[in-house]
């Protein structure tokens, strides 16, 4: 089983990932981490403007088997919110990297994104 | 200590499955989507391996005699080729186990039994056997055989046909609870009309040697126990370790909502117990619930009235496949037990209004 690693954002050891676009940092789950989970059934995410700590708990994802929690792969505050998720949490499943991306945050500092994995540092974790 | 495993362990790794720890056994938990297998036994077919299920066979003068004195159910009544789903129940009449009873042909003229307890409790299940026909002095043979035998469920409302198809004997005329040998790919495999999904379909028990040729003779969609979970909770049958447990969450068979298994007319281990229980009513009793508000209730979840008080606990939860609502089972008060009461299922910290239904929540054979 082969999974997709977009190589243009990093990744958390807990499977988040996280992409640099214009609107802040965006924030999703990764191919394998929702293969794991097997059918996405409820997602719960913060409000925007809220504050979140890298590392700290954002939200809850739950399949049919399982619960999981969310972290936060930087510090900042919470810009935006994929409320599709809400109606069609499938949508994880389908697109995890691009419609069933979860949260943007505006980052306190950027340079926490170095303290994440590259997309190679990522596959070795998954492989 | 080591994981048992199937026989077609390897035959389900091959095919891609997700495997789980599921009572001292690596099951196969998912082979696709358990959205896609939920599905599939809903409209069409799906076959689960279920080999994790014990097998106990009895036999001799009296195998009828043992048999009664340790289930609730009445087994005399059971003719050769009929089932029979019981309890398995403690002094207190408390349920240790449930299980279906297979009456075989008669062996050297003997009533001949083989019983289905649930996933790691067959060592312990053949020990309460041996101990008690020991010390009642009976005359019966009792064998586990859960190493000999693999099990397969073929369940959903093209089941029948295909495993008819692959049987050279008509197995079609077989009512629900009916069993018979049947011969799949010139392999003999007891074959029952029972299941653990609410639709219609077979169990075949097989030999463990043959499992892949029988496996192999009936195509449909392979399932886990994942979509035998959704199943089952849709469908409203308990589950042992989720809706009751000997250590961890004691319950007789009326609490369970399995009065249909308990015969107090036949003498049992538990039954002057149960008769006390019946005359005295319940305090709690299982029931089914769907949340209103979103979330997924999960076993050991609180339960509280409309006023937040904490009144019963959650046995088992999912979102149904089929129904796209929450939904789960739950003990509470009999004075909340009745369908339509409102209540609150405490998700994470947060209430969420959740409504007593009828189980089954869909539509069952």
């Amino acid at each position: 089983m082969t999974f997709d690693i977009p190589e243009d954002r990093q990744y958390m050891e807990s499977h988040e990932w996280a992409l640099e676009t214009e609107d802040g940092v965006r924030v999703g789950i990764s191919d394998f981490a929702q293969d794991e989970l097997g059918d996405v059934v409820f997602v719960e995410l913060p409000d925007e403007g809220d504050s979140i700590a890298q590392d700290d708990e954002f939200g809850v994802i739950e399949s049919i088997k399982a619960v999981s929690d969310l972290y936060a792969p930087v510090s900042g505050e919470i810009v935006g919110v994929n409320e599709d998720l809400f109606d069609s949490p499938e949508l994880v499943n389908d697109e995890p990297f691009e419609d069933g991306w979860m949260i943007e945050i505006d980052p306190e500092d950027e340079s926490q994104l170095e303290d994440l994995l590259s997309p190679e540092e990522y596959e070795e974790q998954i492989a | 200590m080591p994981l048992q495993t199937p026989p077609l362990r390897g035959i389900h790794d091959e095919r891609g499955a997700k495997f789980t720890e599921f009572g001292g056994w690596d099951m196969p938990v998912e082979f696709d989507s358990i959205q896609t297998e939920h599905m599939a036994v809903r409209e069409d077919a799906g076959i689960f391996d279920v080999s994790h299920m014990g097998q106990i066979h009895v036999t001799g003068p009296d195998a009828t005699a043992l048999m009664q004195r340790l289930t609730t159910n009445d087994v005399s009544r059971v003719a050769v080729g009929g089932s029979q789903y019981a309890a398995i129940t403690d002094e207190d009449g408390l349920v240790i186990d449930d299980t279906v009873i297979y009456r075989l042909p008669d062996e050297d003229g003997h009533n001949t039994y083989l019983f289905v307890p649930n996933a790691g409790t067959d060592e312990a299940t053949h020990e309460r056997w041996v101990d008690h026909r020991n010390e009642w002095d009976l005359e019966a043979t009792v064998d586990n055989r859960t190493d000999e035998y693999a099990m397969f469920a073929v369940q959903g409302p093209n089941a029948p046909e295909l495993v008819d198809a692959a049987c050279r004997e008509d197995v079609l005329d077989l009512g629900r609870f009916e069993a018979m040998e049947a011969t799949v790919d010139g392999v003999e495999c007891w074959t029952a009309r029972t299941g653990y999904t609410g639709e219609d379909g077979f169990e075949l028990i097989v030999p463990a040697d043959e499992a892949e040729r029988i496996w192999s003779a009936i195509d449909c969609q392979p399932c886990g126990l994942g979509a035998r979970d959704t199943l089952r909770i849709e469908a409203g049958f308990v589950l042992a370790g989720q809706e009751f447990d000997r250590e961890s969450n004691p319950r007789n068979p009326f609490e369970v909502g399995i009065d249909f298994a308990v015969d107090l007319d036949t003498e049992f281990v538990g039954r002057d117990a149960l008769a006390r229980v019946e005359a005295d009513g319940l305090e709690e009793q299982l029931v089914g619930f769907q949340l209103i508000d979103r979330g997924v209730p999960r076993h050991g979840y609180d339960i509280t009235n409309t006023e937040g008080r904490v009144v019963g606990t959650v046995s088992s939860g999912t979102m149904s496949p089929s129904l796209e609502q929450p939904i789960g089972l739950g003990y509470v008060p009999v004075e909340y037990a009745e369908p339509g009461t409102t209540l609150q299922v405490v998700v994470r910290g947060r209430s969420k209004k959740a409504r007593v239904e009828t189980t089954p929540f869909v539509d069952t054979v």
